[in-house]
């Protein structure tokens, strides 16, 4: 039924409240479980944590080579036409290197993972809602968010920042595959990358891709613990998990880039 | 006798919507107390209300002298066992791993007492040999059976069975109704079986709360015999005479 504008903004409104509120409960509610599992080691899901570690992590090298690879191609050579104008293409080495550690691995790798992980978190939390999982848990007393967030949450934190590493090599060494085409030695090239980049500038992508992997699970799991027992419910919650995955890791990598402008880093 | 439950003028539903109207009815320890009614009355619904996974819309609902609430959650959740409609098994562990997980999460025994436990449970359920499948191999049946061993493993108080023969063959089900009866008579346990199988009823019923869709309210409470003898109501005696053997 088609209602009047007034009614849809007030709906929109309403419901964008009601979720924010929500999302505060579920994080919050991680963060009671962190304590626990904090002082409790014990009673880390462990064996779970693997298993998610293992699909979200080993499973996605390839792939994440394989995407670093090309984009590292892709960008090198874009950039090596327009330098070759000025005879400076081998400066490409130094774009590569601080695009590709800076921004373009953390980024590129959370839309992967968001894509391959964070949907499947969903589903998988999804489809145990539907099937009165969740609430078998919760009536055993085992609460959801330790059995089933924190343990996927802690395999994205893991697995980000080693498939940023994966991925960020990968676009290295396409970078210098074209670089090689276009006859500038490798040495000349890997001696651009190791000057134009600091220790300080890769934790900084590697700090940033945990805290996607962080925001990627937190939404995915959420989404998941939402899901509607309608015929579509499961897959609404996916498309979520994917879309608020990556809508909130690229807001949060602008907050930050304005926040290393400010301090100049 | 002690009364374990009291439902107190509860509306049930979701929400918005009322599945039931001014619901009063108690359960006492040690009885096996059945909630029927057609498909869709909301038997499940005061189920899920009883065991605290659901607010009630009215009315209080009390567990053993204790209110649902925040802080006395964990407390009513130990005495408890709950088998759901459709099993809820966790899908990524077998059909013993499942049974052992509230012996591991809550017990202090050691790991072979606890698979002798989890064995035993299973075996009363005729379960043992698909100790190791997986629950996506399992025949609905199967998967309830499953789902009633992980509930009895921490030998609770009172035990939720949402319609534990449905889809049984008269065998299992048979057998199953005795492992409720022996249950109820040698450990003490309360039950609350939600089932629509008049035989069934007859057998391990001592009382029964009964249902109605269209009035959205309880239409009858006692025993089957009461009922099916004295009832007010011509729809709940018709109803249980068919069970005159
Ligand atoms: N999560 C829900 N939200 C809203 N309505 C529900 C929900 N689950 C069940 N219902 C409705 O409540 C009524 C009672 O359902 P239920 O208690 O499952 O019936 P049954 O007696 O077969 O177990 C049905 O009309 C059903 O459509
Ligand atoms: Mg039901």
């Amino acid at each position: 039924m088609k209602k009047g504008i007034l009614y849809q903004i007030g709906k929109r409104t309403v419901d964008f409240i009601n979720g924010l509120q929500e999302t505060c409960a579920f994080v919050g509610e991680i963060c009671c479980r962190t304590f626990e599992v904090v002082f409790m080691p014990k009673r880390f899901r462990f064996g779970d944590m693997m298993l998610a570690l293992e699909r979200a992590g080993s499973n996605g090298v390839a792939i994440n080579a394989l995407v670093g690879f090309l984009l590292g191609v892709i960008l090198a050579f874009q950039s090596a036409t327009s330098l070759q104008m000025f005879g400076v293409e081998v400066y490409v080495a130094d774009l590569m290197a601080i695009g590709l550690f800076r921004e373009l691995g953390p980024i590129v790798t959370a839309i992967l993972l968001a894509g391959r992980s964070g949907s499947a978190f969903a589903a998988e939390i999804g489809t145990m809602k539907v099937d009165e999982e969740l609430d078998a848990l919760e009536t055993m007393d085992l609460p959801p968010v330790r059995f089933l967030v924190l343990p996927r949450i802690v395999a994205a934190m893991i697995a980000m920042p080693l498939l940023t590493i994966i991925c960020e090599l990968a676009g290295l060494i396409g970078g210098a595959l074209v670089l090689k085409m276009m006859n500038i030695p490798l040495s000349v090239y890997w001696n651009h990358v190791a000057d134009s980049s600091t220790v300080f500038m890769i934790l900084l992508g590697l700090a940033k891709a945990v805290v996607f992997g962080l925001v990627i699970a937190i939404v995915g799991c959420g989404a998941g613990m939402r899901t509607r027992n309608t015929a579509d419910g499961v897959g609404v919650a996916a498309t979520k998990a994917v879309v608020g995955g990556i809508l909130s890791v690229v807001i949060l990598d602008g907050i930050i880039a304005v926040i290393c402008y400010i301090f100049n880093v | 006798m002690e009364e374990i439950i009291k439902v107190e003028h509860v509306d049930a539903g979701y929400g918005k919507t009322v599945v039931l109207r001014d619901v009063n009815f108690c359960v006492k320890r040690g009885e096996v107390f059945v909630l029927l009614g057609g498909s869709g009355c909301g038997k499940s619904t005061m189920m899920k209300h009883i065991i605290g996974l659901n607010p009630v819309l009215a009315g209080s609902i009390k567990i053993a002298d204790l209110e649902m609430n925040r802080k006395n959650k964990s407390a009513i959740r130990r005495k408890i066992g709950v088998m759901y409609q459709s099993g809820a098994l966790f899908g990524s562990m077998t059909v013993l791993e499942n049974v052992l997980l509230p012996l591991e999460e809550f017990s202090k025994m050691k790991k072979p007492e606890r698979i002798d436990k989890a064995m035993y449970l299973l075996e009363s359920v005729s379960m043992a040999d698909a100790a190791d499948k997986m629950p996506a191999d399992l025949s609905g049946g199967m998967k309830k059976r499953a789902a009633i061993a992980r509930a009895m493993a921490l030998d609770p108080e009172i035990l939720f069975l949402d319609e534990p023969s449905a889809g049984l063959d008269p065998i299992t089900s048979y057998a199953l109704d005795n492992l409720i009866l022996k249950l109820r008579d040698e450990m003490k346990t309360t039950f609350v079986v939600v089932t629509h199988e008049l035989p069934s009823i007859f057998t391990i019923a001592d009382r029964c709360a009964m249902f109605d869709k269209s009035r959205k309210a309880m239409i009858a409470l006692g025993s089957p015999k009461e009922l099916r003898d004295e009832s007010e109501d011509s729809f709940v005696r018709e109803f249980f005479n068919r069970g005159k053997f």
